[in-house]
Order: C-alpha cells, then sequence, then structure tokens
C-alpha cells in the first residue's frame, strides 16, 4: 500500500471517458501483490475442490489437500458416480433446485421489477407505508420467520411440498428496494407521460417502455434472488421431509451426514464432486452476464 | 392534457390508486410470507402447551422466561462476540479490495473483481461442508500445513476455536459480495471531485479519506447492517458444523439454532416462536441504530 502514497495525485480512469488532465494511474507491482492475498485467500478453497474431485474416496484421505493424488485423476469416474447413485437422485434434486429457481426466483424478480416500479414512478395512497414495511421487513431475520411459517404452512397442507420452498422465495425485499431506486434513476417521467398522452395503457407502457430501460437492473436482481433460492437451505429443512422434493443444499448436507448415521456408507468423494457441480452453474452464470450485473448494481443499489 | 396543464411549470404527479396494481401483487405475497407468519408467531409466543392441561394463554410468560434462560444468552453472547470481530474484519477486508482495484493501479482489476466475488456464488453449505473437509483431520488440509511445517496448529473444530472457524467461512463467502457493494458505490463518485483534490494537492490517502470513505457511508451503512443481521440470523454453517464438531456446538450455539432446536427437536414451538420475535426486535434495532448514526454522520 505504500506505493500509495509516493506516487502523484492520480485519478480513477473510468471506461469511455477522456481525461485531458491527468495520465493513465501507474500500475503497481506492490499493490497487486497486497491485494493478491486476499485474491488467494478467495480462490484456494475453490482450487481444493476442483482437485479434490479428482480424487477417490481413498485418495482423499491418503493425498496432500492441494495437489492430485498420485497415478489417479477420477473426475469424470467421480462425476459419473455421483449422477449415477442412488438410482440417480441428484439428478432429480438438481431438477428440484432448478424448478424453485425458475419459478421462485423468477417470480420474485417480476413482483420485484412490478413493485419497484410502481413505487418509484407512481403517487398513491399507502406508498409511504408500503415503502415502510418492506423495509423495515428487510430488518427482520428472514429464518426467524422460518418457524412461524411452517406452523401457518402445514396447517395449509403446504408442508412437504414444492409450495412450500416456491412461495416464500417470492418475496425479495432487497429486490424491491433495488429495483425502487434503480427505477427512480433509469425511467424519465416524462417518458411515461409522452406514453400516455400518446394513449397507452399502463401495463403496456410498463412492458414497452419501462422494462427495456430497466434491463441491467432486471438482471441484477435476478442473479440475486436465483443465488438466494439456489442457496436456500433452511427454509426446505424445515419444510420438507420427502428426499424427493429436496433441493440440492439439502441432498448433498444427506449425503454428507450419511457417514455419521449408523450403516451409512461414507461417500466423501461425491459429496464434494456433487459440491463442484452445484456451484458450476452459478459461477457460469455470473462470468456471463457480468456486464449487466455489474452495471446494473452500480447504476441502481447503493446511491444515497 | 390540455395545453394549459402541459404549460404549468411542473406538473406534479397526481395522486390515484394506479401504483397499486403495480405494487399489489408484491404487498399480497408479502402478506402471506411475512406479515402473517410475524402476527402468527407473536400470538402463539404468548401460548404454553403442557403435557396436562394442554394449551392456555399465558400472556409475557414465555418472554420472561427467555430472559432467564442460560442458553438463550449463552447463543446471543455468542453471536454478539462473533459480529463484534468478523463483520469488521469482513468489511475491512471489502473495503480494502475495493479500493485498491478502484484505484486504477492493479495489473489486471477485471480479474481481481471477478474472481474474489465468486465465493458468494458458492452456497452455504457447500462452503460449510468445503471448509469443514479442510479443518478437519480427514483430509487434512491442516493436518497437512502442521507436517510440511512442522507446526501445531490448534485444531479449527475444537471447542475453543470452532467460532473464529466459522467466522472464517462466513468471511469467505461474503468478502467479495461487501467488495462488490463498494466498488459501486466507488464507481458513482464524480470524476469532478478528484479533480478539485487533485488541484489542491491532494494525495491518494487523502483523496480515500476525504472524498472516498464519505461518498460511499450509505453503502458502507447497508452492508454493515446486512452483515449484523446475517451474524444474528447464523445457522447453517454451525448446523452442518456440528456432526463434525459435537462436542463444540450445541443445540444453542446461536439462537437461531436454538430455536430450530427448540421445534423441530423438542416440540416447544411456542417458545420457539418467543425465542425468533426477541431476536427479530434485538437485531431491528440495533440495526435502527446502525441506520441513524450512519446517516446522521453523513449529513
Amino acid at each position: 500500500m505504500t506505493t500509495l502514497q509516493d506516487a502523484p495525485a492520480q485519478k480513477k480512469q473510468a471506461p469511455g471517458k477522456v481525461r485531458k488532465y491527468s495520465t493513465r494511474p501507474r500500475k503497481s507491482i506492490t499493490l497487486t501483490l497486497a491485494t493478491g492475498i486476499i485474491l488467494l485467500y478467495s480462490v484456494v478453497p475453490l482450487i481444493w475442490l476442483v482437485i479434490n474431485a479428482t480424487k477417490s474416496r481413498e485418495g482423499l484421505t491418503d493425498s496432500f489437500g492441494l495437489w492430485f493424488a498420485d497415478g489417479e485423476f477420477l473426475l469424470w469416474d467421480n462425476i459419473v458416480s455421483t449422477l449415477t447413485y442412488n438410482d440417480g437422485i441428484f439428478g432429480r434434486w438438481f431438477l428440484n433446485t432448478l424448478l424453485y429457481v425458475v419459478v421462485g426466483a423468477g417470480g420474485a424478480t417480476f413482483l420485484a421489477v412490478l413493485g419497484g416500479y410502481g413505487l418509484a414512478k407512481f403517487n398513491f395512497p399507502g406508498r409511504g407505508a408500503v415503502f415502510a414495511v418492506v423495509i423495515g421487513a428487510v430488518a427482520v431475520p428472514g429464518t426467524a420467520l422460518a418457524v412461524p411459517t411452517f406452523l401457518m404452512f402445514s396447517q395449509m397442507g403446504l408442508t412437504d411440498t414444492p409450495w412450500a420452498i416456491i412461495i416464500p422465495s417470492l418475496i425479495s425485499p432487497f429486490g424491491l428496494y433495488l429495483m425502487w431506486t434503480f427505477a427512480n434513476d433509469a425511467i424519465p417521467t416524462e417518458l411515461l407521460e409522452a406514453a400516455r398522452v400518446d394513449g397507452s395503457g399502463e401495463f403496456r407502457t410498463f412492458f414497452q417502455v419501462g422494462i427495456p430501460l430497466l434491463a441491467p437492473g432486471i438482471v441484477t436482481v435476478l442473479l440475486f434472488t436465483t443465488v438466494a433460492t439456489w442457496n436456500n437451505y433452511f427454509l426446505p429443512l424445515i419444510m420438507l421431509k420427502d428426499p424427493d422434493w429436496y433441493p440440492l443444499t439439502l441432498g448433498l448436507n444427506a449425503w454428507n451426514a450419511q457417514a455419521t448415521t449408523n450403516g451409512g456408507e461414507v461417500i466423501f468423494h461425491l459429496v464434494i464432486t456433487g459440491s463442484l457441480l452445484m456451484i458450476i452453474p452459478l459461477i457460469a452464470a455470473f462470468l456471463l452476464l457480468q456486464r449487466y450485473w455489474q452495471s446494473g448494481l452500480a447504476a441502481g443499489s447503493v446511491k444515497e | 392534457m390540455t395545453t394549459a396543464q402541459a404549460a404549468l411549470p411542473k406538473p406534479r404527479r397526481r395522486r390515484s390508486w394506479t401504483g397499486w396494481q403495480f405494487v399489489g401483487p408484491f404487498m399480497a405475497v408479502f402478506a402471506l410470507v411475512f406479515l402473517a407468519p410475524i402476527a402468527y408467531s407473536i400470538y402463539i409466543s404468548l401460548f404454553k402447551t403442557r403435557l396436562i392441561g394442554g394449551t392456555s394463554f399465558v400472556g409475557l410468560e414465555n418472554y420472561q422466561q427467555a430472559l432467564s434462560d442460560p442458553n438463550f444468552w449463552d447463543g446471543l453472547g455468542r453471536v454478539a462476540l462473533f459480529l463484534a470481530i468478523q463483520v469488521p474484519i469482513m468489511l475491512g477486508l471489502a473495503l480494502l479490495a475495493a479500493l485498491a482495484i478502484d484505484s486504477g493501479r492493479l495489473h489486471g482489476a477485471g480479474f481481481f473483481r471477478i474472481t474474489i466475488f465468486l465465493p458468494y456464488a458458492v452456497p452455504a453449505v457447500v462452503a460449510a461442508i468445503m471448509w469443514g473437509f479442510m479443518y478437519g483431520n480427514q483430509f487434512g488440509l491442516v493436518g497437512n500445513i502442521n507436517e510440511a511445517f512442522g507446526v501445531d496448529i490448534p485444531a479449527p473444530l475444537g471447542p475453543d476455536w470452532i467460532l473464529a472457524s466459522i467466522g472464517n467461512i462466513v468471511t469467505w463467502e461474503f468478502v467479495g459480495y461487501n467488495m462488490l457493494i463498494f466498488y459501486s458505490a466507488l464507481r458513482v463518485i464524480p470524476a469532478s471531485l478528484y479533480e478539485a483534490a487533485e488541484i489542491d494537492g491532494a494525495g491518494q490517502f487523502r483523496i480515500i479519506r476525504s472524498i472516498k470513505l464519505p461518498a460511499i457511508r450509505g453503502a458502507l451503512v447497508i452492508a454493515t447492517i446486512f452483515s449484523i443481521i446475517g451474524s444474528f440470523q447464523l445457522f447453517t454453517e454451525p448446523s452442518i458444523l456440528q456432526k463434525l464438531a459435537p462436542n463444540a456446538i450445541t443445540t444453542f450455539f446461536t439462537p437461531n439454532y436454538y430455536a430450530y432446536s427448540l421445534s423441530f427437536n423438542g416440540q416447544q414451538y411456542n417458545y420457539s416462536a418467543t425465542i425468533a420475535i426477541i431476536m427479530g426486535l434485538v437485531t431491528m434495532i440495533i440495526a435502527y441504530v446502525i441506520q441513524l448514526r450512519g446517516m446522521r454522520k453523513g449529513s
């Protein structure tokens, strides 16, 4: 960090903006190496996961954790075993997770976009109250609600069904907040007035004028609700008894716990490979959609 | 629209119910999955089920019981300690990374940004399982290090270190997420502020202290609040590690874990709801205080 001090005052280089008054900041090896420590901290466990997904159950215990086991590279075999173990239950869990994400996170995003747009662009009775209640709810521990939600849902006969996971996933107070701030900035009210003058109905205006302008914000909210649903553990743990409805999180934990139950087969190599398979789709989505969600986050979420 | 209306200085949006068409669907589901359970849990927290005599109204008795329950205080103390140490470390690392990436002086800044963020895509369950393996003596990372360097790292899953070990997992999961929140806030600082500072001869540290940090105060407050909420909700990591460290992690390790154990192992739904409500209140009060303090300093 010392290089920061002795360098002449420099400005960050925003892409696409021409600066005449200053040269590009000089790259600093020291700073790069210092920040590299945080990078290593973030990435070494992921490397550990990839390396250990290539080992057999015995290789896991016999070999050094951060290097490959001698003479075995069983990634493919492990993947096949993970997908076929116990009649291919992993695939079923994967499909369940996908169902919860598509309907839950998709629905949550849709409701957040609709609501955020409404809060930002309309003046309606009760608007202040809606805002206060929802922002207050952000601070309510989601998990504190799980027990009463379980009791309510069990009286409604919804527990042990996909609905018990999907319905609570439909609400993302943070998503609503994100969309509200984003819509405030991204949609000029004049544009909506113009559409109204042209005789466009409110929903048509929303879909044809609002949605395209909100796209980066929508991608951002969609990714964050997807992560929340994909990673959800506490709610399914409470709501589901039947392993056929488990999402991957619950399934992997069940496999992991198998080792400590009497007579349970120890399948740590499948737990590790399954974990790797589980995180690949999300990492791929983040990498592919990087440009969109980062601009959405910058434009909408954190401006005061 | 008549021309007379259009000529008005700035036509104030008229109050109408139209907005409810957009907010209504959210609020309907919100009422079902947020408001109703809160109301319901307040209701059941006022009752008690006894083996003899069944369920009866007991007023605030459950609350009195909770406030004098050593298990509850034990868990609450633990998460308080956890958040007092883990949250500053995590947010500090995130802030350092964000400032470094934003400075424009890193080689491969984009690579840093996305790579540090990646652990956020790892589910807490997978993170806890993974680190559990690395901590444990079975897959030996800790054992490997002890052997290779001839040192004696204390067992991460032992009673003395388990909280720190969980703190490390949570830090690992969320450094990148918070870094990104801070970084996004840094990006919207107008360049004109830096120009002015440069003309005044301000150095990098001065710019960070006088421009960057005040400008991202809102993001810092939001990240702090979310981290506090996260700490109070701590459940997944201890519940996964519990199998590996049964002696170090009790059923009342965190208040949330306690509430879970009470309902799903003990069938004490009323008391469990009481614990959940108290924790909800504590969280809201602390989040509110942080918000008030953070925002007031800013103005």
